[in-house]
């Protein structure tokens, strides 16, 4: 990625919305993996340790996040589609 | 002996006769003019859409570990058993990042495999060997896996045979129920586990919703299951005189939980199987919506895994805990539905399987047979080649599971991840850089397999002496994975070799693929469409390494 050809100049790596993308991906790294922050039984929720359903709700929780970064990405790829119509096909080197 | 549960099990037969027909019967749909290539047996024309993708990668990573192995190791210890939800949480993240590369440089390149991926990347015929050989290896513990969790709902039936009947009329109704898997895998290829995994589907989350609003209501109430399972798990196992279990991972436990579970994450993707159902999707889009749709199995993981405590509340009790679960049904259930919920556990077991040995086949297939026996075999020929070797896989899977110790079947599981979880660093960091030395990939490679494997076997497992899954890590002083343990000891030698070599100027492989090759996606403007076959390996690597 890192020149493209003579009128495009430098596409920037770092943009905004990778960096919001980004973040979305890593934070179940950090809360599945920082087990001691559930790790206890109380509250409980309709009878079920704090364990246990504090680690389900991470299920749509993360799943929402991965959407967030997919249409980030994937309205900054049509983003730069739109600007270069004619560039595919070894254009990116 | 139990005696045979009668109406169960002709419910189970009625369901398990209608997939192998629409086993047998997938062959015709979606047919291709030439289905004798494998694009078509294995890759199913790489013409699977967002749902079909959806069906089948869920049919396919949520397996008899999930139904079975999982419920039991919380049966068996609590807390330490739901490791797996934090694991199929990050799982989702992770391929978000990679697989779509890997999906786009694929489908430009034809390749079938990840070791075809490797091999293109990296010039080094010997590390996509390393890595179609590790592949085959990985997959079988994890067929076995799907072995016992069939065996567990034919022991509950009353099928299974008693400890004094021989060995061979025990386990015959389980060699029919391989036999029917293989024989139609043989004929119709990946076509008919996408086909099956909507029946299967359907009645895993039929049975979940049922099991998961009735069993609480008779056993009164999640309170009640959790006080009873509290109380279990506090009481000294007899044998160790230690607690049996927790309810919540305690202080000493968590870095085995996390390391388990982001250890299991890593290596999900790289299972052959879990590439093939990739692979065989139509774009990349179709996978990026997929990560954000799939984690809806994940729950349904997590709700069976409160199974497990289910069946202490019960008073579910077994000699052998993978017996756990389909005892709870059997106790719980009408006997029509619990032959329901058997099907759905033995089904849910037969649609991996196919899938598993469909993609070893294929590893052997292009990277083994293809590389180093036969050079100019003919589509026709690989398919052939495929197709049998798709059997010798599943006998080789019996093997685990003669040798192991069927009372702890996530173990099963976990070995296969300590293997495959060593071809992360070619794989995976073949997608983002080129700096990796093949030689010094191989090294660590080397290094995690022999620190892996020694390690499995030096740990006891529960009634066995070998194949434990956690071990105390080096320099931690914790006790964690032995798989993520391997994994770091390898990409610190992979990283320090590649130093080493980097500055010694040893010769490096010729990399085939381009970074636009890297975004490609199916309908771009010159997208000549996937090659049916890939050119020679010799053509890009002169005496590949």
């Amino acid at each position: 990625m890192s020149g493209t050809s003579g009128t495009q100049g430098r596409r920037p790596v770092v943009t905004p919305s990778r960096v919001v993308a980004g973040l979305c991906l890593i934070a179940p790294f950090v809360g599945m993996l920082w087990v001691g922050s559930y790790a206890k039984i109380e509250p409980t929720l309709i009878g079920i340790p704090f364990f246990y359903w504090y680690q389900m709700l991470w299920v749509p929780v993360s799943a929402l996040l991965t959407t967030v970064a997919y249409i980030l990405v994937r309205r900054e790829k049509r983003a730069l589609r739109a600007t270069e119509p004619a560039q595919k096909g070894g254009a990116a080197e | 002996m139990k005696d045979v549960n009668g109406v169960a099990l002709a419910v189970f037969i009625f369901f398990f006769v209608a997939v192998t027909v629409m086993g047998f019967l997938a062959a015709r749909w979606r047919r291709a003019e030439n289905a004798n290539n494998l694009d078509e047996w294995g890759l199913g024309g790489r013409s699977f859409g967002t749902w079909i993708t959806w069906f089948l990668l869920g049919g396919d990573l949520y397996t008899a570990y999930t139904f079975v192995a999982v419920p039991a190791a919380i049966y068996a210890a609590g807390a330490s058993g739901f490791f797996a939800v934090p694991y199929t949480i990050l799982v989702y993240p992770l391929i978000f990042l990679f697989l779509p590369k890997l999906w786009s440089v694929s489908h430009k390149h034809g390749y079938v495999t990840t070791s075809d991926f490797v091999r293109g990347r990296f010039g080094s015929k010997g590390l996509s060997l390393a890595v179609a050989v590790t592949g085959i290896l990985a997959t079988m513990p994890y067929i076995a896996l799907q072995l016992v969790g069939i065996q567990a709902v034919l022991d509950v039936m009353g099928v299974g045979g008693g400890e004094n009947t021989n060995w061979f009329i025990k386990d015959l109704p389980l060699l029919i129920a391989f036999g029917v898997l293989a024989a139609y895998t043989y004929s119709s290829g990946l076509r008919a586990p996408a086909l099956i995994a909507f029946v299967k589907d359907a009645l895993i989350y039929i049975v979940i919703v049922v099991a998961i609003i009735y069993i609480p209501i008779k056993l009164g109430g999640f309170d009640d299951i959790f006080a009873k399972a509290g109380h279990w798990f506090s009481e000294p196992n007899p044998k160790t005189g230690a607690p049996r279990g927790a309810l919540a991972s305690g202080e000493k436990a968590q870095w085995a939980y996390g390391t388990l579970a982001i250890g299991s994450a890593l290596a999900l993707f790289m299972y052959p199987h879990s590439i093939t159902a990739t692979l065989s999707s139509r774009s990349r889009e179709v996978i990026r919506r997929n990560t954000t749709i799939l984690p809806l199995y994940s729950l349904m993981l997590g709700l069976l895994a409160l199974l497990g405590f289910m069946a202490i509340a019960a008073g579910v009790k077994v000699d052998n805990n993978q017996l756990a679960i389909p005892q709870l049904f059997e106790d719980m259930f009408p006997d029509w539905f619990a032959g329901v919920a058997f099907a759905a556990i033995g089904i849910g077991a037969l649609v991996p399987a196919a899938i598993m040995s469909i993609a070893a086949a294929n590893l052997f297939t292009r990277n083994i047979y293809k590389d180093f026996i036969r050079p100019n075999a003919t589509p026709e020929q690989e398919t052939k080649v495929s197709k049998l070797v798709s059997l010798l896989v599943k006998v080789g899977a019996l093997i685990f599971v003669l040798g192991m110790d069927k009372t702890v079947a996530i173990n099963f599981q976990l070995l296969g991840g300590v293997w495959i979880l060593q071809t992360f660093p070619a794989l995976v960091g073949g997608l983002f850089t080129r700096w990796f030395h093949r030689w010094a990939l191989l090294g660590g490679w080397a290094v995690g397999m022999i620190y892996g494997t020694w390690k499995a076997w030096d740990t006891p497992a529960a009634t066995q002496k070998h194949f434990g899954n956690v071990a105390n890590i080096p320099g931690i002083g914790e006790i964690g994975y032995i798989g993520f343990t391997a994994f770091v000891l390898n990409v610190a030698v992979v990283v320090v070799l590649t130093f080493v070599l980097r500055a010694l100027k040893a010769p490096d492989g010729i990399d085939e693929t381009s970074p636009a090759d890297y975004q490609a996606d199916s309908g771009d403007p010159g997208d000549p469409g996937v090659k049916a076959d890939l050119p020679p390996a010799t053509a890009g690597a002169p005496g590949g390494h």
